[in-house]
């Protein structure tokens, strides 16, 4: 550790966090690294494929493109915080039910980016789900599966559930 | 057999098995793998496509105290990867065959100080002349690989098609050109080595054949088998590209932790991954084809050319499979295929999901239309009078021994895409718009497993054991990388022995606790891997039966007591199976005849485009995919299956372009390599007619690699239907086209351009 980096404060799932880290690590690495959250990767590093997917004060962003001093303050929401108690919330049940993760590798980027989907939108058109989703690149699936899945996350009420979620906060 | 019998399991949408792992963050990749102690690993690169090494120079400016330096004299063993032909070098040794080769290893603590070490490494050239094209390295003006360029060639002949030209009504030629196509897995390579001397070298990597992996590295240390572990960790993507280049990548990373006495992590960033990893073989095949008034094949000659890139890695048994599949679902009486893969001074291209078939079949899909043009007959009727039916023979005059169901699947795929309405319809339309739609089919056919003899030589061997605790676990180095193995073969297991789903576990894919079932590649896990599970756990219940005091019908409980029996007597309760080849199958490696494949896939897909013929954009609007795999063992996973080739096939289709530049690609980021995204794809319908095989796990053939093959022509037979222009070349992108449309609808060409 070095005297002269800062000290970093945020909240991530709900937990007040500090780290001391330069202030230009990447959010991606510090959860990772940092905070041993790996559940959320890193495909491409430079903001295009969304595997890196994290909600920050209620905005979907890359995490590889957030310098860690950017977070300061923040609250973050990974994917660690989905499920509760051991059990899949509404639309990682409709993901396994309905295909909607292959390799996992982008899933959980996906998941964060439909959570911010219907937290901002509960009942989005397949249009909007598609234009929701459109940052986040899937190599394996060709898409159709996540786009049933999240339909039918919606039907099963997730799509009320996040946003009252969402609101509470 | 066990095919037409009702299941319980099997055919059925079972979630699939590590799914909840993934679906919270807890599946461990690579990247999420500490070890005590790690460094990182890093790689310096050629710079140039050809050339001899002259000197490697460590900047002075840089502490290399803290550096640990592998170069090819480091190599204790064979310095090169084992696969086919031993030609590549693990490390470079005094010469350079293309750019982005590896020279010189390091491996630092800190990320940050080592890649300024590689940016501090000097390597000095004498370049050499490079090839960069197929044309360049026919025509031998340099030779960069043995005495001719030429790293592989087939040559396939069926009657005499010398003498049928002269009765032929109508000889039609046409030449077709694929691209490159990078995989693009969303994670990139990555590997963990350790070495110690009692254990020799221990690799975990996101890999999909850890025994490829296992073979190269005994030959690159010397080592016994024993010695040497490879262990698939969870794997984010292959589709190929994970089934040689680990061999590489794991190699590199041992031999630094050999050196360094401590775990070596290596994990390429996406620019190093798409610059340096293999990618999908260019081609270019031209056809000569010989009809008969009626629209019959009368002769087909084929010129089938592969670049391979700068060693041979795969390129011979992909273009084995180009050439097999370069006639399509179609009966010829006389047939002559020459094909070759030739080298140049590129990355090595290697296996990617459909390993040479959506080459052969872009293009002869892409000529049956032509075809149809030139005599003046509906493509559709021009299919259905050539299809492949029961009794025909193929091109190596395989007899169609299994059920062909072609024209029941073409009837499905038109009545599904209303395609003759729909044609009608968008003929009246396009009459009155600038933005002019289409409809596009394809045919084909996908070989399921090994080629020829090779599931012979692979001699798989996979089976089930039982654990102390109550499980039955399937014992495979097949593995999984998003394609469902898991899943798929732990069904097959609980619906042979009579267990449920959660009573059964995939042992983990660690060269030391599973045979080698082969590799997981050439659609073989479900069909080949999956019937020996099938015959395996059939097995473990006779020996309950016979030796343990197993009833015919038993509880769950029963089944683990009597195993809890046996192993009182046989200390382990496992069942191997070694891969038996179906009866009556017969192939000629020299005259390359007789039983190709022991199974095939059949498929008809139908593409809709629209073409805006002022901006030259191409998309496509609706796909539907009719197949026959076989038995369908996870309808949810096989439709997966389907719907993601036939995305990653309208990509290579209209939108992935690799840009090259003196042999290096231009583009190796996701901003400028482009692949489609949720916006971009189009509602797909897949639809399945099943006829089990008896020879397949629950009667399942191959289905991975085949819905790769169609979209391309489809999609360009469509677009020549919108538009009237013809394209022989993908991938197709707005500036291919505006020639050709522009003249077709006399639009003016931007004066910037």
């Amino acid at each position: 550790m070095n005297p002269s980096w800062p000290s970093i404060e945020f909240t991530v799932n709900g937990t007040a966090e500090s780290v001391c880290v330069p202030p230009m690590k990447r959010l991606l690495d510090v959860l990772r690294e940092d905070l041993n959250l790996t559940g959320t990767k890193e495909g491409c590093g430079e903001g295009e494929c969304g595997s890196c997917s994290v909600r920050m004060n209620g905005e979907l962003v890359n995490s590889c493109l957030v310098p860690a001093l950017q977070a300061k303050g923040a609250c973050i929401e990974t994917v660690e915080m989905l499920a509760r108690e051991g059990e899949l919330n509404p639309l990682q049940k409709a993901f396994l039910a309905r295909g909607g993760a292959q390799c996992g590798i982008c899933t959980p980027g996906m998941l964060m980016a439909a959570t911010h989907l219907l937290a901002q939108n509960p009942s989005p058109s397949i249009a909007e789900i598609r234009e929701g989703l459109a940052g986040n690149l899937c190599r394996c699936t060709g898409f159709i599966r996540i786009f049933d899945s999240v339909i039918a996350a919606i039907a099963e009420g997730a799509g009320t559930s996040i946003r009252q979620e969402h609101n509470a906060r | 057999m066990s095919t037409s019998v009702k299941t319980r399991i099997v055919g059925s949408p079972v979630p699939r098995k590590e799914g909840a792992d993934k679906l919270t963050g807890r599946a461990r990749y690579v990247a999420d793998i500490e070890r005590e102690g790690m460094w990182h690993g890093a790689t310096v690169r050629s710079s140039i496509a050809r050339g001899l090494i002259r000197s490697i120079n460590f900047s002075p400016e840089i502490d290399w105290g803290g550096f640990v330096v592998v170069t090819s004299a480091d190599i204790p063993g064979k310095n090169h990867i084992q696969l086919i032909v031993a030609d590549q070098p693990c490390l470079a040794d005094g010469r350079v065959n293309h750019c982005e080769e590896a020279i010189v290893l390091l491996a630092h603590a800190n990320q940050q100080r080592l890649r300024q070490g590689v940016a501090a490494v000097d390597i000095e050239y004498e370049p050499l002349p490079p090839v960069f094209t197929i044309e360049e390295s026919e025509r031998k003006d340099v030779i960069v690989w043995g005495e001719d360029n030429v790293l592989k060639s087939f040559l396939l002949e069926k009657g005499n098609v010398d003498e049928a030209w002269a009765g032929a009504a109508h000889i039609v030629e046409g030449e077709y050109r694929t691209g490159a196509q990078e995989h693009l897995y969303i994670e990139n390579n990555g590997v963990i080595a350790e070495y110690s001397e009692a254990d020799g070298v221990t690799v975990w990597g996101s890999l999909q054949c850890p025994y490829y992996v296992h073979k190269s590295l005994m030959a690159v240390f010397g080592l016994p088998e024993d010695k040497v572990r490879v262990i698939q960790t969870e794997t984010g993507g292959a589709f190929g590209g994970k089934e040689d280049y680990p061999s590489v990548l794991g190699s590199h990373a041992a031999l630094l932790a050999m050196k360094a006495g401590r775990p070596v992590r290596m994990i390429y960033d996406r620019m190093e991954d798409l610059a340096a990893t293999p990618k999908r073989h260019p081609s270019r095949t031209r056809h000569r084809t010989a009809v008969d008034a009626s629209g019959k094949l009368l002769a087909m000659e084929i010129d089938l050319t592969t670049d391979g890139g700068a060693y041979s890695t795969l390129s011979s048994t992909v273009l084995s499979r180009a050439t097999l599949h370069s006639c399509g679902p179609y009966e010829c009486p006389n047939v002559r295929v020459r094909s070759r893969a030739l080298a140049t001074n590129t990355v090595p291209y290697g296996a990617f999901r459909g390993f040479g078939a959506p080459q052969a079949i872009f293009a002869i899909e892409r000529h049956m239309d032509e075809i149809a043009a030139a005599i003046g007959i509906d493509p559709i009727e021009l299919r259905r009078r050539n299809f492949l039916k029961d009794g025909a023979t193929t091109a190596t005059q395989q007899v169609m021994r299994e059920p062909v169901i072609l024209d029941r699947l073409l009837d499905r795929a038109l009545a599904e895409s209303d395609y003759y309405a729909r044609r009608a319809q968008f003929a009246r339309e396009n009459a009155k718009s600038a933005v002019k739609r289409g409809m596009g089919i394809s045919a084909f056919f996908h070989g399921s497993g090994f080629t020829g003899s090779g599931e012979r030589y692979l001699n798989s061997l996979a089976g089930v054991d039982v654990t102390r605790d109550g499980k039955v676990r399937v014992l495979v180095s097949s593995t999984e990388f998003g394609q469902g193995t898991n899943t798929i073969l732990t069904q097959i297991a609980a619906e042979a022995i009579g267990l449920d789903i959660s009573d059964v576990i995939m042992a983990p894919p660690d060269t030391r606790v599973v045979p080698n079932s082969g590799p997981t590649v050439a659609s073989r896990t479900a069909m080949v891997v999956g019937r020996l599970i099938e015959r395996a756990s059939i097995q473990l219940v006779k020996m309950l039966n016979s030796d343990a005091g197993l009833t015919d019908e038993f509880t769950r409980e029963e089944f683990f007591a009597a195993c809890e029996r046996l192993r009182t007597e046989n200390a382990e309760v496992v069942s191997l199976c070694r891969y038996e080849p179906p009866p009556n199958i017969f192939w000629d490696d020299q005259k390359y005849r007789g039983e190709a494949y022991p199974a095939y896939a059949w498929s008809v897909q139908v593409a809709q485009v629209t073409v805006d013929t002022v901006t030259c954009s191409a998309e496509v609007e609706e796909f539907w995919a009719v197949q026959e795999v076989g038995r369908v063992l996870n309808p949810v996973l096989a439709g997966g299956q389907v719907e993601g080739g036939i995305a990653q096939g309208i990509g290579y289709a209209l939108y992935e372009k690799v840009q090259w530049q003196g042999g290096r690609m231009m583009n190796n980021q996701m901003t400028n390599y482009i692949m489609p995204t949720a916006e971009d794809v189009p509602p797909i319908h897949a639809y399945f007619d099943e006829i089990p095989f008896g020879h397949g796990g629950f009667g399942a053939k191959g289905i991975g690699e085949l819905p790769h093959d169609g979209p391309a022509p489809a999609i360009l037979n469509a677009i020549r239907d919108a538009t009237g222009a013809s394209f022989y070349a993908i991938p197709l992108l707005p500036e291919d086209m505006l020639a050709k449309l522009a003249s077709a609808f006399r639009l003016e060409e931007p004066a910037t351009l």
